[in-house]
């Protein structure tokens, strides 16, 4: 691939605006508004952090130790909420937005001002739910899946909780609305779907995930205000309602939210493992077609997280069945990775580090999805720490881990500096360590039946715990060092090239590190 | 730009309305799934629905007078309020396609009138459609005075329509008192350690 690039701008297009509040509160700047979303979604992994951290400091030691139950039950709650919508899904849609527009050479996004608008929802949206902590009665502690009736009794908190989610719902579906916009419009000459790196085919179909869900959960949690309110009985047993059926519609959302949340780490994973080692990606039209079946299979296998609701054979047959169909296409793609790395000449720089613990580490986490897929056994395996084990595995080593991953990656393009590599390394090694010392030990915790979301436990699951919390406080604290080396490398370090990485592919590495504020005025062209 | 695979240049506003379309269309999706999921439930019997109507009697099917099947009867109150609820009957071996009357005692506990509506299920699933009710207090709201304590009837049949494979089945009903209004203090601390936050109750 090839980029030709003009060197006659309008005059008045060179910077950004200037003056802080005109350059960031208004900027519709595709690489700005990146740059806000990802830093956004820094704080809240710090602010979720620091929930886990009272978590784990609490289950240190049986006994109730330092915080109250309620207040343990509204740390579970606000540490999922703020780390599904307000880390992760702000990291993606901020890679998505800096990345997208310079892969398929397109000059922005399509419809910058809703850009602009959907990133400034996020904090409107986390104020209403972090200002919960202060009310009387505090957070919601209800559990981040609002089941009624218990989250109907939470108090003030409640229309808060409401509100805030459906502000994030609007946020994120505008966001993706406006990433399939670019995605279908704004390719470069030349740039044909089946050119486009996997990054982007994987937010092309997160996107229509996240666009398809989330109005979803937006009615779910609609009905559950109405119900509160207005006097409806649409999960209210006493009036013919049903509290099963919120677990149904939530769940349709849940499923594919997972997915939301993974299939964006694939498409980065796929950009990382080539670059180091040296090979194209093996399979790359099956990796599209694995992400597409992917997704589909999440409309359909919603019924695994409610197994032990009391549904029929048939019902849990089904989805057994279709549950354990998601391991095939996933196999596809490990088997992909695996085949890139495969007789490459490699080498091991902080990004592939972590993404190749994001593959060995993603891969137990699928193997305990796998387990817990089976009806059967998830009877003995539901609401215990098994299930906090294998959600942690996909979600922080598969998520989060591709996530930082991403941004080593890429940041020598962000700043034009190449970050410390001996610190990466570091971060690396002490976050692989210490997340493995967090959360495998909750696997056998769960298997010898230590339910979740619980502030004090039996004292046979002691010893298991406190290895577990140890871990915990050391992989929050090795974090401290990730915010250390960004930020050092935004103040210097050795200049980066353009291509940055020997052996890098796609549009972004034509551009100059840093990139300038504007790109793609003029379409590359793509052969 | 004139080549036929970029687009570059494209606002892409059209697309972004299809899909804002899309996201309308799903917002419409869940709250369709509401009755989508009653009817659901009504034709395959999952969940174990059962309808809270009066049934017509057995009538003249033919069934096996020496077939047997134990019906459970299982009483609770929704929540923490001030009621007792329980059957007078544990269980009962019935024969399918015959009439049966078992009895559940309900007591206000609270000073005032109140209403209470209470919601049958039954366990397994699959049984809820073949357990009829021809008579049942769970018909209507069930109003008490303060204080008063209430036996009421609930006239059944085991459609012989059941699976020769389910042995026993349980009828369960819950109270729920749906007075307007505000709570009674009957005990405001252990509902506040309940619920962590005061509750409205209509």
């Amino acid at each position: 691939m090839t980029a030709t690039t003009h060197d006659t701008h309008d005059a008045h297009h060179h910077g950004p605006p200037p003056g802080f509040f005109k350059r960031w509160l208004f900027t519709t700047n595709h690489k700005d508004l990146g740059v806000l979303y990802m830093l956004f979604g820094l704080l809240m992994f710090f602010v979720g952090g620091a929930m886990a951290m009272v978590i784990r400091a609490e289950l240190f030691q049986p006994g109730l130790n330092l915080v109250d139950p309620h207040f343990f039950n509204q740390m579970t709650t606000m540490h999922a909420l703020v780390m599904i919508f307000g880390a992760v899904m702000p990291a993606f849609t901020g890679l998505a937005n800096w990345l997208i527009p310079v892969q398929i050479g397109a000059p922005d996004m399509a419809l910058p001002r809703i850009n602009n608008w959907a990133f400034w929802l996020l904090p409107a949206g986390f104020v209403l739910l972090l200002a919960t902590l202060f009310l009387p009665g505090g957070a919601p502690a209800g559990g981040w899946t609002m089941y009624p009736p218990l989250v109907l009794q939470l108090g003030d908190s409640f229309p808060f909780l409401i509100f805030a989610v459906h502000i994030l719902g609007i946020s994120s579906i505008m966001g993706s609305i406006n990433i399939v916009a670019t995605i279908l419009n704004m390719r470069a000459p030349g740039m044909t779907l089946m050119k486009m790196p996997l990054f982007v085919w994987a937010w092309l179909i997160t996107a229509f995930l996240i666009v398809a869900v989330m109005p979803v959960l937006a009615g779910a949690v609609t009905m559950l205000l109405t119900d509160q309110y207005f006097g409806t009985s649409f999960f209210s047993a006493a009036g013919g309602g049903d509290p099963v059926m919120f677990q149904h519609i939530f769940w349709f959302f849940g499923h594919p939210e997972v997915y939301i949340l993974i299939l964006p780490a694939f498409g980065i994973v796929s950009a990382i493992i080539p670059t180091f080692a040296r090979k194209p990606l093996f399979g790359y039209s099956s990796m599209v077609y694995a992400t597409a079946s992917i997704a589909f299979l999440s409309f359909i296998v919603w019924g695994h997280h409610m197994f032990t609701v009391g549904m029929p054979l048939a019902g849990q047959l089904f989805f057994m069945y279709a549950t354990m169909l998601v391991a095939v296409p996933t196999g596809v793609k490990i088997f992909n990775w695996m085949a890139t790395m495969w007789q490459g000449s490699m080498t091991f720089e902080t990004p592939m580090l972590f993404s190749i613990a994001f593959v060995l580490l993603f891969t137990i986490g699928g193997l305990s999805g796998v387990m817990l897929a089976l009806a059967p056994v998830d009877l003995q395996y539901h609401d215990t720490y098994f299930v906090v084990a294998h959600f942690h595995y996909v979600l922080v080593t598969g998520a989060v881990f591709s996530i930082m991953a991403a941004v080593y990656f890429w940041l020598p393009k962000w700043t034009g500096n190449m970050y410390d590599e001996k610190l990466g390394k570091w971060h690396f090694w002490l976050s692989t360590i210490t997340v493995n010392v967090l959360f495998f030990p909750q696997h056998f915790l769960g298997l010898a039946g230590m339910p979740r979301r619980i502030p004090d436990y039996a004292v046979q699951f002691a010893e298991f715990n406190m290895i577990s919390s140890i871990g915990g406080f050391a992989f929050g604290l090795s974090q401290l060092l990730f915010v250390y080396i960004i930020v050092k490398c935004v103040r210097g370090g050795e200049k980066a090239t353009s291509e940055v990485w020997e052996g890098a592919r796609g549009l972004e590495w034509t551009l100059p590190s840093p990139a300038p504020y504007h790109t793609f005025e003029t379409p590359p062209v793509v052969k | 730009m004139t080549d036929d695979t970029g687009y570059h240049g494209r606002s892409g506003g059209r697309t972004a309305a299809k899909m804002a379309l899309v996201a309308v269309g799903m917002f419409g999706f869940g709250f369709a799934m509401v009755p989508a999921y009653q009817v659901f439930c009504e034709v395959t019997g999952f969940n174990g629905f059962v309808s809270n109507e009066a049934s017509a009697g057995p009538g003249d099917v033919e069934f096996d007078p020496d077939r047997k099947v134990t019906v459970e009867f299982v009483a609770t109150v929704n929540g923490s309020q001030p009621w007792t609820f329980r059957p007078k009957q544990s269980r009962m071996e019935v024969t399918p396609g015959e009439l049966y009357t078992a009895y559940f005692v309900a007591e206000n506990q609270y000073e005032g009138s109140t209403v209470s509506q209470i919601i049958p299920s039954v366990a397994p699933g699959t049984a809820g459609r073949h357990f009829k009710k021809t008579e049942c207090f769970c018909f209507t709201e069930q109003r008490f005075a303060g204080s008063e304590q209430r036996d009421m009837p609930v006239t059944f049949f085991v459609d012989p329509a059941l699976s020769e494979r389910t042995q026993t089945v349980t009828l369960s009903y819950t109270l729920f008192d749906i007075r307007d209004g505000e709570l009674p203090d009957y005990d405001e601390e252990a509902a506040e350690l309940h619920a962590g936050a005061p509750q409205s109750a209509d």
